[in-house]
């Protein structure tokens, strides 16, 4: 390297000046911009979401301070990681979870993702996801069962039934107009989130307030939310439909938990490249994975982030 | 050519737990993670493997003294390869359920890099009885870890143990997919490390 580029990081000789933020701050303030999300999902699915997601917070902070007092290690749950996790891990269930899927979720996301790596700032995959990831291949049927959000608060008549996405992809895009009406209906059943799918992901609205904060308090940046959404529109417009060229872009981008990937997993500090360009083709390459498995698979989004974390110190590289 | 110092009962512990073939040297990985998604494979994987590994060691302490070096590597290939025959015939015949399952990796004992590695580096330079009593701890030490492996995957994988059902509800499927194999070796390895630094003062297996 003869010259120094401008990216670079540069360090120089002390005295620094230290900046406010800390691993807390940034951490409890993403918890604070899923919050939103989170009271969508209390309003939708009543209080089986509190349920769910309180039993994935407390066991993901009961095990990293239980793991870490055992082992003689500071604690570390002020920092709102291990709560963050639980967050994330709870808004990707589905409301009719029983109680031990939470538990044991939190057990893999936290013990065995994050912290037999070496802890926060180690892990090479996002703790949440492998933890819904194991879930899902351990509890197949469990994880795919659907509750129907019914706004009402107390949802004791809950009915199970399957996510847009489900439809579209088994019966075709008819028989999801049947369901839904119009093509408006559609979009704002989608964007308001009165739709099934797991507790957080279902409304995009809610998601996108909680996206605001992170991009204006600069903890987040638009390269990797964009180019990823960016991607499943244009790949969902080209093959998404019965012909090339005729699919509905906005389908695929507000349903699924694309927006909820995007925004809260895709741009995990830790598992994420951190240059530029790189986040480019992470979220291009996420994206791609994404259609990729929604228009042949079966399974799930988080397999596409697993695959792209595998590549991530490719895209560091890239400058 | 250097020879055994050890007494008989030390060389047996150094097979099972010393030089424990997966937990210490982390060598034959491939059909612990393969055939341990139920007891009765991995034990009869095992079973075959002590037999191998035991009868090899023989064979070449009982001929060592008449391979020429530079051909002893082809040599030890035909030895195995032999015995591995021997006990793939047998087991096709009197096992064949089992067989029908794990047939592939009995045949595949012929490429155990410990099996391998027990001629070359202890049977090629000692006498009968230590190499006989070395390759049946080398033997026992592979069977005790894939009962423990195939233990834990069998159990939490389909909540049985030998085919019979122990528990009811939902099993983790991924314990008896691939993956689970994998999460079970790492986690076993890494708590038997915990022991044998914890109370036997040891430094871990450096996976080398």
């Amino acid at each position: 390297m003869a010259e120094a580029k401008t990216h670079e990081l540069v360090v120089s000789v002390s005295p620094h000046v230290r900046g406010k933020e800390t691993v807390g701050r940034i951490m409890w303030t993403v918890n604070l911009s899923l919050l939103p999300a989170f009271l969508m999902s209390v309003y939708y699915f009543g209080p089986r979401a509190v349920y769910v997601t309180g039993l994935c917070i407390l066991t993901s902070v009961l095990f990293e301070h239980f793991y870490q007092v055992s082992l003689n290690k500071k604690t570390t749950i002020g920092d709102g990681s291990a709560f963050l996790t639980g967050l994330l891990l709870g808004l990707n269930l589905p409301a009719s979870s029983p109680f031990y899927i939470p538990i044991i979720g939190s057990l893999v996301a936290v013990v065995i993702t994050k912290l037999l790596f070496g802890g926060l700032g180690y892990n090479i995959f996002n703790p949440a996801l492998i933890g819904r990831a194991f879930l899902l291949v351990s509890f197949p049927k469990l994880l795919t069962t659907w509750t129907e959000p019914t706004a009402k608060f107390i949802a004791m008549d809950a009915k199970t039934t399957a996510t847009p996405l489900g439809i579209l992809k088994e019966e075709g895009l008819v028989k999801l107009m049947e369901v839904f009406g119009t093509k408006a209906e559609l979009y704002k059943s989608l964007f308001m989130g009165s739709t099934a799918g797991s507790l957080g992901e279902t409304s995009a609205i809610a998601l996108l307030v909680g996206a605001v904060l992170l991009l204006v308090r600069g903890y987040i940046t638009w390269h990797i939310p964009v180019s990823f959404v960016a991607t499943v529109g244009v790949l969902g417009w080209v093959f998404g439909g019965e012909g090339i060229f005729t699919g509905d872009p906005l389908i695929h981008i507000l349903s699924g938990g694309l927006i909820l990937g995007a925004f809260f997993m895709a741009t995990d500090y830790v598992t994420g490249p951190s240059v530029r360009k790189g986040q480019l083709i992470y979220g291009i390459g996420c994206g791609a994975i994404t259609m990729l498995i929604r228009l042949r698979f079966s399974r799930g989004r988080n397999v596409c982030y697993i695959t792209d974390e595998l590549f991530c110190p490719a895209y560091r590289q890239e400058r | 050519m250097s020879a055994n110092t050890k007494s008989n009962w030390e060389l047996l512990k150094n097979g099972m737990f010393g030089e424990n073939t997966i937990f210490r040297m982390a060598i034959s990985l491939c059909p612990s993670i393969a055939v341990t998604n139920g007891l009765k494979n991995g034990v009869a994987l095992g079973v075959a493997v002590v037999f191998v590994q035991t009868m090899v060691n023989i064979t070449v302490s009982l001929i060592r003294s008449f391979i020429h070096p530079k051909i002893r590597i082809p040599i030890f290939m035909l030895i195995i390869a032999g015995y591995v025959t021997i006990i793939d015939m047998l087991m096709s015949t009197y096992a064949r359920p089992i067989y029908a399952q794990i047939g592939l990796y009995i045949q595949i004992i012929v490429a155990f890099a410990s099996i391998f590695a027990r001629a070359e580096v202890f049977a090629s330079k000692n006498r009968l009885i230590p190499s006989a009593i070395d390759g049946l701890g080398m033997g026992i030490g592979f069977l005790l870890a894939m009962i423990v492996i195939s233990f834990f995957r069998e159990l939490l994988g389909k909540g049985e143990l030998f085919g019979y059902s122990l528990i009811s509800g939902n099993p983790l499927l991924i314990m008896i997919l691939p993956a689970g194999g994998f999460l079970a070796v790492g986690l076993l390895m890494g708590f038997f490390n915990w022991v044998d630094m914890r109370f036997f003062g040891g430094k871990g297996a450096s996976g080398v």
